[in-house]
């Protein structure tokens, strides 16, 4: 069986090139070459959300669509307001059909308007402190960076960005709500594991602008996905410390920006949550692909070493029985503790 | 059947699933065709790849280091058809399990009806319903638009009015897609497939047709109490197969390439369990299961009669789906090891955003096992809930295949039998056949242009004969002997047992090795219900042997934590230290 590695960036310094797009066509409101924050609203566009239907025919009492269709007095793709007229009839005692709301025709057929209310456009935010590199029109932005790059497993969907802080002593702790005190408003704030609802709560009121969490308890997905404070999770679901590595890069960019991005993980689009923080260093892009290799850095990715990182010493030729019976392709990996562990290639990704 | 019957090629069958690519590969030997061996690769379909092109070469690569045979050209160009020095392939065929779940709209009249027959058609893709949309809806015209925009969906299935039946109701349902649907954007309007009343099918594609993508289909409730599935799921199944080639890329190139239309891998699957249910005893059913790692395939053909349905939970990406059916603690029952209820949920969190990670440890092998019984039993319940429609009795299967990495990687056959029985608590006689080389798909992707190949290699070694199980059908109380078994085997060596209810018993048949066993039913004990076998009759043994599996059903498991986990153990030993 050929293995492929999954390939996650905790990086100290890397080129980040990401597009930022619309989800339909829309408006771009930067140019290339201009510099954004996280939070610059870089596209817009009107998401078809809300609609309203006016059944013409019926209001006017006429006898087929066809002649509806006469007394229509807009055009499709007509802007207009609450009020206004949309059909009339012209005989002696005039009828008239008003506009239930303001809004746009997007579609007029079987003696029926249907109207597209109008609604806060939808804002597209850059994600990360860069420069425009490219304007895809109507779709969105190329938005370009060098700096540290951390990516995590889950998301809540969220934009941010602030001061980074740490909330915890060390990369195993709980976040707790005395962990957090106004002092950290407005920051974004790393905690190794979170298992109360409190703390997020806190979290959201003080507020914080974002969470960075070695891990979370499933049963907190539900209110997080609903919070509005970004959260993102490095490592994965239970008790799970920050790893090593993302740790270490953490600790050492304290105080500086950080830009929260915590987009859902869908493999198939490829998009991921991921924390960037922008240095003014030269930097090249990080491989997206690649093949597991002794001298890798890799991270455990399941019980019972989810979230340890290690070096791979070898990888085991064949099959290689575990403890458990299981055959399976695997590697001898040695931890950071020094210890030597044999587990399947499979669970394992590559951090670079 | 000989070489003289049949044209002798040699056939490469890839298929491309959510987590691992397989390309497995098939020649005549001797005058049959045998399945020769296959390649796997991490499938390339996800970011940042985006290209299934990319996992079939590695696969294929994979099988020429395996074999020695000469696959690919230079160029990594798949050389077919095969050549006189023996490299290359005559035939390619081509499944697919990969690809997000379909995100699907059901619109219908009646919710026991239209709506219903809409939800048992979509439940045979790789699919979920995200809405319903029916004459029951109380949703205002404004809300049901908002509702289908929103749910952003890849297909719409449109059912209702019998043969000749409503149509006005059917025609207002239209205007509501066409309604939502063409003020979407070109590139995001869905598929509609019309599957109701035929009188209107002609009409429906001239005033859905301006806008959209539509599929006519056969009526699926041809009569109000007449449901009749089949017909439209062939539809359903060029459809899926239409989205997945545009969500996917290199499957259109690859497809060309075939010799038979890309399949989605479920209906292939199901091909192979029909095909068996017109060979097999009409009497019983032949039952099919494929635990995935996104979905699991459940098949059931009776006389070639196939109900196919796709569970969008597996071990992969979806095992935490299992939650939304039994809680945690009914999972943690079929573990001998005790476990708290959040490092089950963790685990299941864990492992759905690692779909690819192998069980490390006892504890996750015990929880991956545990889930397999409880995807399983779903599975069956549901199965019998609808079987039960025709049919008052239980239902028995001959034989039931089983696939899907937890069981063929498991470390031990009987590991993989007692996952099998666990889950699916069957009743009566049955041979459980293990797929270990992952075959069945393939072979039902193959079967549209050469119905030997599959044949011959079902009954080749290729799959394993896990054993012969014998669960009898009784309500005698715990412990007291329902069965009288006198075995004799080949040599004359006679053997009799007593099995008392509650029990599981391996009798010692080894691998091959054929038995005539004699069942005396006791205290009103029923061996087989729809079985009609003599109580005499042949059996051979397969790898775990021939078991009696009398512990009851439904398998009722002690209250207390220790006395569960001692009974769950004894079972596993019973099993392995035949």
């Amino acid at each position: 069986m050929i293995i492929l590695a999954p390939v996650t960036h905790i990086v100290p310094l890397t080129k980040v090139r990401r597009a930022r797009l619309l989800p339909t066509n829309g408006r771009v409101l930067v140019k290339a070459g201009q510099s954004v924050t996280a939070s610059d609203v870089v596209a817009e566009t009107r998401l078809q959300n809300k609609h309203t239907l006016v059944d013409v025919q019926r209001d006017l009492n006429m006898t087929s669509a066809a002649e509806t269709r006469e007394v229509i007095d807009r055009k499709l793709g007509e802007r207009v307001q609450e009020g206004d007229v949309i059909a009339e009839t012209g005989r002696l005692f005039r009828r008239v059909v008003r506009a239930p709301v303001s809004g746009v025709i997007v579609m007029i057929s079987s003696g029926q308007v249907l109207m597209e209310a109008d609604q806060p456009p939808f804002r597209l935010k850059a994600g990360l402190d860069g420069e425009v590199t490219e304007v895809l029109p109507e779709q969105g932005v190329m938005v370009e960076t060098n700096g540290a790059l951390l990516q995590g497993v889950w998301g809540n969907g969220k934009i941010s960005q602030g001061l980074l802080l740490n909330l915890t002593q060390s990369a195993g702790d709980e976040l707790t709500p005395p962990k957090m005190d106004v002092s950290m408003r407005g920051a974004i704030g790393f905690a190794g594991w979170c298992g109360r609802p409190e703390a997020l709560e806190i979290a959201a009121q003080l507020p914080l602008r974002g969470l960075i969490l070695g891990s979370i308890l499933p049963g907190l997905i539900p209110l997080a996905e609903k919070m509005d404070l970004p959260i993102m999770v490095l490592e994965g679901f239970g008790q799970i410390a920050i790893n090593h590595i993302a740790y270490d890069l953490l600790i050492t960019n304290v105080q500086r920006s950080i830009a929260l991005n915590t987009a859902p993980w869908n493999r198939f689009t490829g998009s991921r949550p991921e924390a960037i923080i922008t240095l003014p260093a030269p930097a090249e892009s990080s491989p997206e692909i690649d093949i597991f290799k002794p001298g890798q850095t890799i991270r455990v990715q399941t019980a019972p070493y989810c979230g340890q990182t290690g070096i791979l010493s070898n990888i085991l030729p064949g099959l290689t029985t575990l403890d458990n019976g299981l055959r399976t392709q695997a590697a001898i990996v040695r931890l950071r503790e020094n210890n030597e562990i044999t587990v399947p290639l499979a669970n394992l990704d590559v951090l670079q | 059947m000989t070489t003289s019957t049949i044209d002798a090629e040699s056939i490469l069958a890839v298929e491309i699933g959510s987590t691992l690519t397989r390309a497995a590969l098939f020649d005549v030997v001797e005058g049959v065709y045998h399945f020769i061996a296959s390649g796997s690769a991490t499938s390339t379909v996800d970011a940042p790849f985006h290209d299934a092109g990319e996992c079939v070469h590695l696969a294929i690569e994979d099988l020429q280091t395996i074999t020695g045979r000469q696959l690919l050209d230079k160029d990594a160009r798949i050389i077919l058809p095969g050549k006189s020095d023996g490299s290359g392939v005559d035939r390619m065929a081509m499944s697919i399990s990969a690809g997000p779940t379909l995100r699907v709209i059901n619109a219908g009249l009646l919710d026991d009806v239209s709506l219903q027959s809409g939800q048992n058609l979509i439940a045979t893709a790789k699919a979920r319903v995200i809405d319903n949309f029916g004459l029951s809806d109380a949703r205002s015209t404004d809300e049901k638009i908002d509702a289908i925009i929103r749910a952003e969906p890849d297909l719409i299935i449109l059912t209702g009015g019998t043969q000749q039946g409503a149509s006005r109701s059917v025609l207002k349902m239209v205007e509501l897609i066409m309604m939502s649907c063409r003020i979407l954007p070109e590139t995001s309007r869905p598929e509609v497939i019309f599957a109701g009343n035929r009188v209107l099918a002609k009409r429906i594609k001239e005033v859905l047709g301006k806008w959209f993508s539509v599929h006519t289909a056969p009526n699926v409730r041809p009569l109000i109490d007449l449901e009749d599935i089949s017909p439209a799921e062939a539809v359903l199944t060029n459809v899926v197969t239409r989205i997945r080639t545009s969500q996917i890329g290199g499957l259109k190139e690859l497809g060309k390439a075939c010799t038979a239309p890309l399949t989605p891998a479920p209906q292939a699957f199901g091909r192979i369990v029909r095909f068996l249910s017109e060979i097999y005893n009409p009497n019983k059913g032949v039952m099919g299961i494929d635990v995935g790692a996104s979905s699991t395939t459940f098949s059931v053909a009776v006389a070639g009669g196939l109900t196919n349905k796709v569970y969008p939970v597996g071990l992969g990406s979806s095992i935490k789906d299992i939650l939304e059916f039994y809680e945690p603690a009914e999972i943690i029952q079929w573990m001998d090891i005790p476990l708290s209820e959040d490092s089950l949920v963790s685990y299941l969190w864990q492992k759905s955003i690692n779909p690819g990670s192998q069980p490390l440890d006892h504890t996750a092998m015990a929880i991956e096992q545990a889930v397999t019984r409880m995807i399983l039993r779903h599975a069956m319940q549901e199965i019998k809930a609808k079987w039960r429609e025709n049919w008052e009795d239980e239902v028995s299967f001959e034989p039931i295949l089983a696939g899907g990495a937890v069981l063929t990687n498991a470390p031990t056959p009987a590991q993989s039998l007692l996952m099998i029985l666990d889950g699916l608590q069957p009743v009566g006689i049955s041979t459980i056949i293990l797929d270990q080389n992952t075959l069945t798909a393939s072979l039902g992707t193959i079967a549209a242009f050469n119905p030997i190949l599959p044949v011959q290699v079902l009954e080749s070694g290729a799959f394993l004969n896990l054993g012969t199980v014998i669960c009898p059908v009784t309500k005698a109380r715990y412990g007291t002997p329902v069965l009288n078994i006198r075995m004799e085997h080949e040599n004359g060596f006679k053997e009799t047992f007593t099995i008392k209810q509650g029990s599981i018993t391996a009798l010692p048949l080894r691998m091959g090795e054929t038995a005539t066993i004699a069942l005396d039913a006791l205290r009103g004990t029923e061996i087989d219900p729809n079985g009609n076998r003599a109580n005499t009759f042949k059996i051979i043994g397969g790898v775990c042997g021939a078991v009696i599996d009398a512990r009851g059903r439904p398998i009722q498991l002690p209250k207390e934590d220790g006395r569960r986990r001692e009974l769950l153990k004894k079972w596993q030993n019973t099993l392995e230290n035949r």
